[in-house]
């Protein structure tokens, strides 16, 4: 019990400090002290409130999003290579999102959600096709193998994504800077879009956390141990289509986050779901921000995509993981 | 109470099992054997509810087990399959509790006491308590495999269905987990239903046994019915051959390997038998069958070196086995590999004869001391004295088990009626002896050539045997009669 208090302890500090650190520095540096007092410099508050602090919270919403998405995903398939991202998701939720744009679809009595839940309904689509493709080619399911199966799809759905591009014409610059994923002058109404999507499907993957724990034995021994694994796994593969659809919407596809915060988290504090998803959600905030930090300052004024430093650091430890399965067996911690 | 009834089922629209049915009642053990692809794990799985079945029913006290939601199954039956493999690591405390998965329910759902004691009693007995914190993927197989069992064990189902429950383990913990498995079947009234691959685990440990051949019984029962030569080899494909365990009623089986022995002419031949004042010796150049009530290594097995060893009358040492062996060893013989025989007798006074038969020979050696005489006929208080008639047959030829037998009674026969024509006497009763106190008599034989299936006193070899110990004994107690005048 005592890791685990820790665990939460250290997670929200870092997650708080990430925070602090998103809203004050910038290319005006702004006092900490406005985020408790916004009397004591109110052309600051402002920038804090409402460009710095929108900014800040949907780059933690879509973080925390991928991060339990991934670490849910990895649990499902015993897989610890798989992500929002190497799965193809993230890309199914951009094709979802792009043709809504690209048409103009506007479901009936959704709204602005619109957006949001083709995303959704996206990723579910490619989630079933890439599980079903990948049973197909091979039964047992091979980590290869279901990512192998993430790059057709996820190759496939960029030529797809490409070719509305093209089609389009002058939007062009906008949506590939939303492809590259950003989470920059979205405000307040972005996080109101994506809100209670993540905190839907960040509830359903937290019930099935036991559930998790069994079926990192495999989906027939949690059947023995009484999960019921076709209920189960189909509500945590819309809580997690939910998540990245929910993410993607707002913030275009950032990659890696899914896989390197569940891997840290899994390392530090160990795999117990119970744990690891809310200690994924947390972390994934707190890298988020950061990175997100990062992208906007690094080379200042110049802003980068924030998925290129997600990218930046996720490759590596993706090929890190892949090796050490390769090498080593199962993966410790 | 288990029961299954006329079951079939399998992947695809393969069936793998065909019309099983049998039934196991609480705190009985139910072995499944069957070579590799008969089904037994197809057959596990189906009854785990994890293969749905094409026929039949499985019930438990009279209810379908596909009426029972997920959970409730779970509470009922708990299943330890073969070990796999993981991406992740639990710690091994972590492992166990998710035992408890089935008796947890609601969002929120907190850890009982109850939940908490069944984890640590599971622990206990399968002894991984101390290493609790560790991550299974540091254990070794043998140490997995018992996490998994304690698992298993803190579902408190009343039923456990076992895939191989002893594999990667090491002899010991084999023992130790089939001990625990059988203590809680019998405390806890549990059925138990577990797939063995060793014939002889099994038997040892199962009250039933289910012989499965291509995805049918071939043979159900208690193991004396199932464990059988002409069974085992007709389904397995192998030769065997059974014999009793040496403490439990229980069948057990040998592999006969196709390895041919080495037969470089074994032939056992009086003139190689060493005589001095010291011991009479043989040595074979190939291990014998030996059956002997010998001092050093009696009962039966194979042995290359035979002693009967000259002691002094007043030879008493408290631990006369490992004296014996450290002779043996002193000269420079190995004691697993040599049967030793002691007497008082002078071993120079040996008599060693061979007997020609058309199947091949025996030598006989005898010495006899017959200083005690008993008759044996006669129930009289006696205290044991050194004074001993041992009696060697040597067969060349290949003898079945009960003409190993048979040509002890034989020998016997003949060394009671060399008495009587001797007129050895029984000081205590004053009639004719039947033997000493402590005779001691060795059949051993090469294995090789004629098969001889009896050693009655009518076969040809229990009429060389009869003719044969009956000479030397006379002969050996002539011997010792006149070495004691002089």
């Amino acid at each position: 019990m005592n890791k685990n208090f820790l665990a939460y302890i250290v997670s929200l500090l870092l997650l708080g400090g990430a925070i602090v650190l998103g809203v004050t520095i910038g290319t005006v540096p702004i006092s900490p002290v406005v985020l408790f007092n916004p009397k004591f410099d109110e052309t600051a508050a402002n920038i804090l409130w409402n460009i710095r602090m929108p900014r800040v919270v949907l780059a933690g919403l879509v973080g925390a999003a991928l991060a339990i998405a991934g670490a849910a995903f990895q649990g499902l398939l015993k897989n610890p290579l798989a992500d929002p991202y190497t799965l193809g998701v993230s890309s199914g939720a951009s094709v979802g999102a792009v043709m809504t744009l690209f048409f103009g679809i506007s479901l009936p009595f959704l709204g602005t959600f619109t957006l949001p839940v083709m995303s959704m309904i996206g990723a579910l689509l490619t989630m079933f096709m890439v599980m079903g493709f990948a049973k197909l080619v091979d039964r047992s399911m091979k980590m290869e193998t279901v990512i192998l199966t993430g790059i057709i799809f996820s190759s496939f759905l960029g030529s797809v994504i490409s070719l509305m591009i093209a089609l389009t014409g002058e939007e062009l610059r906008q949506i590939i800077g939303w492809l590259l994923g950003s989470v920059s002058m979205r405000g307040w109404p972005y996080v109101q879009m994506a809100l209670p999507f993540i905190g839907i499907g960040s509830f359903v993957l937290w019930l099935n956390r036991r559930e998790l724990n069994a079926m990192l034995f495999g989906e027939e021994r949690a059947q023995h141990l009484g999960v019921d694994v076709k209920k189960r796994k189909l509500s945590i593969l819309i809580g997690g289509s939910v998540l990245t659809g929910a993410a993607v919407a707002v913030s275009g596809t950032i990659g890696f986050i899914g896989l390197v915060v569940p891997h840290m988290t899994r390392l530090v504090w160990g795999s117990d779901h119970r744990h690891l998803l809310p200690l994924s959600f947390i972390n994934g905030a707190a890298l988020l921000i950061v990175c997100d930090l990062l992208a906007r300052t690094i080379i200042s004024p110049t802003e980068l995509p924030i998925g290129v430093i997600t990218s930046f650091i996720g490759a590596p430890v993706f090929a890190y993981i892949f090796f050490r399965q390769r090498k080593g067996g199962s993966m410790n911690a | 109470m288990l029961e299954i009834q006329n079951l079939s089922g399998g992947y695809g629209e393969k069936k793998i099992i065909e019309d099983v049915s049998f039934r196991v009642e609480k705190g009985e053990m139910l072995g499944i054997l069957g070579p590799n692809g008969s089904g037994k794990s197809t057959l596990m799985k189906l009854m785990s509810g994890v293969l749905p079945f094409k026929e039949g029913t499985i019930t438990v006290d009279g209810k379908q087990i596909t009426d029972f939601p997920p959970k409730q199954l779970a509470r009922t039956m708990a299943v330890l399959p073969q070990l796999h493999v993981h991406a992740f690591s639990h710690s091994v405390r972590e492992t166990v509790s998710l035992g408890r998965y089935p008796h947890q329910s609601g969002w929120f759902s907190s850890w009982s006491k109850e939940d908490e004691n069944s984890v640590v009693e599971a622990m206990r007995l399968m002894d991984i308590s101390h290493y609790e914190k560790s991550q299974i993927d540091q254990l070794s197989g043998g140490e997995q495999q018992r996490v998994f069992v304690a698992q298993a064990l803190a579902q408190n189902a009343s039923i456990l269905l076992l895939d191989e429950p002893t594999n990667h383990l090491d002899i010991n913990h084999q023992k130790e987990l089939l001990d625990t498995i059988k203590k809680q079947a019998i405390e806890k009234d549990l059925t138990i239903v577990s797939i063995f691959h060793d014939i002889n685990l099994a038997a040892m440990y199962c009250d039933k046994l289910l012989l499965l051949d291509k995805g049918r019984i071939y043979r159900i029962g208690e193991p004396h019915e199932v464990v059988r030569e002409h069974d085992v080899e007709a389904v397995y494909k192998t030769r065997v051959s059974n014999h009793p365990h040496p403490e439990l009623p229980k069948p057990q089986i040998t592999l006969l390997p196709n390895v041919k022995r080495d037969i470089s002419s074994a032939q056992i031949r009086a003139e190689d038998f060493s005589i001095s004042s010291k011991m009479v010796l043989y040595r074979s150049r190939v291990p014998l069958k030996t059956v002997s009530s010998a001092v050093v290594n009696p009962g039966s097995g194979w042995f290359r070196n035979f002693m009967n060893r000259h002691v002094d009358a007043s030879y008493n040492i408290d631990n006369s086995l490992e004296e014996m062996k450290g002779f043996i060893e002193k000269n420079e013989l190995k004691s697993t590999d040599t049967v030793g025989m002691m007497t008082a007798v002078q071993t120079r006074h040996a008599i060693v004869k061979e007997y020609e038969g058309t199947f091949g020979s025996v030598v006989i050696a005898v010495t006899a001391g017959v200083g005690n005489g008993v008759d044996v006929s006669k129930a009289v208080e006696r205290t044991m004295h050194v004074g001993t008639i041992n009696t060697w047959i040597m067969v060349n030829g290949s003898l079945s088990e009960e003409a190993f037998i048979q040509a002890m009674i034989t020998a016997t026969e003949a060394k009671t009626k060399a008495l009587q024509q001797e007129q050895v006497m029984d000081p205590l009763t004053g009639t004719i002896a039947t033997g000493t106190s402590t005779d001691s008599c060795l059949v051993a034989a090469t294995q090789q050539g004629e098969y001889l299936p009896y050693a009655g006193p009518v076969t040809e070899i229990g009429k060389l045997i009869g003719r044969g110990v009956f000479e030397c004994t006379v002969e050996g107690i002539k011997a010792y009669r006149e070495a004691k005048k002089a």
